[in-house]
């Protein structure tokens, strides 16, 4: 075995060779692109070349790493180096909304978001603990591979095909629009040309090469992602805290800062808090009155509406008769009227809207570290419940992901595996260790320097943004005392890291790397996921049940067919534009950790589970978790009331004790398993063992 | 294939690392967390609730999954379970 292993150390040789210098490669670009900027190059051009040279890039290594050979495509020839595994799972990992949002929803929500951190961390401890290592001893090409082997039959493998495709389908949705969201940021291309745009991009790496292209790529996306993410945000905290470990200066500087603003803004004695107080006064008076409109409504009805309308009418005819003609004032009372709700439903929901916002900016500014703030106990225990139930969804969820799962088979060995969830926390934990940190770091710079700056001399960042999107960055002079105030500012969570190199004070280049390493996240974790979804429907589907035979040119061809399928199909349905993105990536958490692992752990944990237990804890647990889901979230219109006040974002928390219920209550009723199963998972649970069986596949 | 006494005990203290490992990481996960309004009254690198949150709870996790390969490698040496494969 000793060629095996110099074998494999000169791979991992080789690869590191070609990784650093692609890591110089990809630096000396940016370097270039900087010199085009001072030489003058419009931005528009610097944001074109980024998104074009990184695609390129992508469809170059994807091209290099063609294949013809099933193992490659399907486990990447099971010889990926832990380290170079462990990236590729950060980036298969970290999608858009962890680049882009995740420090945005700190900043808006302070505590109460780490839920997503350390959900989204912690899971790995249950993926090293409890599947990881005996996967690999495993070593097939899917989880339905695992499941149907362990329980026998085809129905477990079809039950885990429906659940992967549900789970990867309600993801991969939430990582085109990403895709599209930033390419059309960035070049100004329309959201629906975007997303066909990053398909392309996503689907010249996957195509050629499976998951052996995948692989590769995704370690090259994963060392633009973690250089974007991390070259503004040390640069900002060097700005503000003159040290450059954002992930102490953050703590240790600018909190206490932040958290004294925090008490002088709501203590009105003091001049800043005066200020807000008279801006605050002024929301309070809009949420009455749109209380007021909306209680007018209900009395008078129809008859209400067409009075407040005609008073629009009028304020439009004296603003057009008026001497001297004011345009301004004509064109406010045009829009006034055009915005005016067309029938009751519509101005109940809008005055609604309304009253919320406004109340939310009368009240005082919640503290960035305090838990679960709430107005009175009771709500803070709700709050603190949620929160809890939140994490260990998205806890479960990540150790349930099929397309995380799958990595662990393409390393050389059941010792690699283990080393590798290591890497791959830690690739991923030095960008959500560091996500906090650039919350509080922009959160300093906004109470500190732009609170209390002149509207007449606002940061170009601040005017810049509010210029290209005013979901992103909203800010008017409320009490017109000139000066801005904290209520006066509304900001998007996405502008905090897409603002930051602004913030910083750095060159455009670094805002289209930044815009690179969005995308990069974006399109790996896309990529992994529509090949989990072709691979269970080419391997599970069609080789393992459909035509056993098949020759390995057809069953590439048919993954590859399936591949383009469904990439346009996602694309198709990502373009309808549904429901909310955080929305979309928890649900996936919920469904997939009720789904799998249930069956997945007790498979390996306790060899008396069989077949009729795996049917009935998969299908009772996704069932009771899309029950929930479908009752009590919004966009589908039933509303039935919560059960102990958890949100629909959370429900795998009653779909994943249902699942261990079902898998146990349905393996006593029936038989135990067979020898053969039995032995199956003594093989799985000792790397090595003399005269051991085999399951791996060719 | 028959699983001898040693085989059997090498399944067991994989069993007790990993219930060790986890009820590390449910204290630091749950318990934690529960506190969390608590320990932000203490102060250290910002209030406790909060950097264990954002910060601690994720060093430990990153600790655990170290520890649990180092052990589970040099376990399977000790109990001749090991692959042939080695670099």
């Amino acid at each position: 075995m000793a060629t095996a292993a110099q074998s494999n150390k000169a791979f991992f040789n080789q690869l590191k060779r070609y990784y650093t210098f692609y890591t110089g490669g990809f630096i000396a670009f940016i370097v270039f692109v900087g010199i085009l900027e001072m030489m003058g190059v419009p931005n528009k051009v610097l944001g074109y070349m980024f998104l074009f040279a990184t695609i390129l890039l992508y469809a170059g290594i994807g091209f290099m790493s063609k294949t013809a050979e099933v193992s490659e495509y399907y486990v990447a020839g099971r010889r990926v180096p832990a380290l170079f595994n462990g990236m590729a799972t950060g980036a298969d990992w970290m999608s858009a909304a962890s680049f882009i949002g995740m420090a945005g929803t700190l900043y808006l929500t302070g505590y109460d978001g780490l839920a997503f951190v350390m959900g989204w961390t912690g899971g790995y401890c249950l993926v090293a603990l409890f599947l990881a290592p005996y996967l690999r001893k495993f070593g097939q090409f899917t989880i339905p591979d695992f499941l149907g082997a362990r329980y026998g039959g085809n129905i477990p493998r079809l039950i885990g095909v429906l659940a992967a495709i549900i789970c990867s389908f309600t993801y991969v949705i939430a990582q085109i629009y990403g895709v599209g969201l930033i390419t059309s940021r960035f070049t100004g291309l329309e959201f629906g040309i975007g997303v066909f745009v990053g398909l392309a991009g996503i689907l010249v790496c996957s195509f050629l090469g499976g998951m052996k292209a995948v692989t590769w790529t995704q370690v090259a996306q994963y060392i633009i992602l973690i250089v974007a993410y991390m070259i503004p945000v040390v640069w900002l905290s060097v700005k503000h805290t003159g040290n450059p470990i954002p992930q102490i200066s953050a703590y240790v500087s600018a909190l206490p800062k932040v958290t004294a603003l925090e008490k002088e803004f709501n203590d009105k004695s003091t001049p800043k808090g005066a200020a807000e107080e008279s801006v605050r006064a002024i929301f309070r008076e809009r949420a009455a009155a749109a209380d007021a409109k909306l209680k007018a409504l209900e009395a008078g009805g129809p008859a209400f509406l067409a009075e407040e309308k005609k008073k629009l009418e009028d304020a439009l005819a004296a603003a057009k008769s008026a001497e001297p003609a004011d345009a301004k004032a004509v064109e406010a009372a045009e829009k006034a009227l055009k915005d005016f709700p067309a029938d009751a439903a519509a101005a109940k929901k809008k005055w609604t809207a309304d009253k919320s916002a406004a109340a939310a900016k009368a009240a005082p500014v919640k503290a960035h570290a305090e838990a679960f703030a709430a107005k009175d106990e009771q709500a803070r225990a709700v709050a603190k419940k949620n929160f809890l139930a939140l994490i260990f969804c998205l806890m479960v969820g990540t150790a349930a992901l099929p397309h995380i799962l799958m990595r662990f088979y393409t390393t050389p060995s059941v010792k690699e595996a283990r080393r590798s969830v290591f890497w791959s926390l830690f690739f991923i934990f030095l960008l959500y260790f560091t996500a906090p940190a650039l919350a509080v770091l922009v959160k300093y710079e906004v109470y500190h320097n732009l609170v209390g700056s002149a509207f007449a001399q606002l940061p170009a960042w601040v005017s810049n943004w509010a210029a290209v999107d005013k979901t992103l960055m909203a800010i008017t002079d409320i009490n017109k005392d000139g000066i801005v105030q904290l209520a006066e500012i509304t900001i998007g969570g996405d502008l905090v890291v897409l603002a930051t190199p602004e913030i910083a004070g750095l060159p455009y280049v670094i805002s289209g790397l930044v815009a690179a390493g969005g995308l990069a996240a974006a399109l790996s974790t896309a990529d992994g996921l529509l090949l989990t979804i072709a691979n269970a429907l080419s391997h599970d589907v069609y080789y393992k049940m459909i035509d056993p035979n098949a020759p390995t040119v057809r069953r590439l061809a048919v993954s590859k067919g399936l591949l383009l399928v469904v990439a346009v199909v996602a694309a198709y349905v990502t373009s309808l534009k549904p429901g909310d993105i955080l929305f979309l990536v928890g649900a996936a958490f919920s469904l997939a950790a009720s789904a799998f692992f249930p069956s997945l752990v007790l498979g390996v944990f306790w060899k008396r589970a069989n077949k009729l237990g795996a049917i009935v804890g998969m299908l009772v647990g996704l069932g009771i978790c899309m029950y929930y889901m479908y009752n009590t979230y919004p966009f589908f219109g039933v509303n039935a009331p919560l059960w102990w006040d958890i949100n629909p974002i959370s429900a795998g928390i009653f779909g994943i004790p249902a699942g261990f219920i079902g898998v146990i209550v349905g393996s006593l009723i029936s038989p135990a398993p067979s020898k053969e199963i039995q032995e199956l998972v003594d093989h799985v649970r000792y790397p090595n063992l003399e005269g051991d069986i085999d399951t791996k596949a060719a | 294939m028959q699983l001898t006494e040693k085989h059997r005990e090498y399944w067991r203290k994989n069993l007790r690392i990993t219930s060790i490992l986890l009820a590390i990481w449910f204290v630091v996960t749950f318990v934690v967390s529960w506190f969390a309004r608590e320990l932000n009254a203490i102060e250290i690198i910002g209030p406790l609730g909060f950097y264990m949150g954002a910060q601690g709870s994720l060093i430990v996790y990153v600790l655990i999954i170290w520890y649990y390969a180092r052990y589970m490698n040099n376990l399977d040496q000790e109990y001749g379970v090991h692959e042939g494969e080695d670099d």
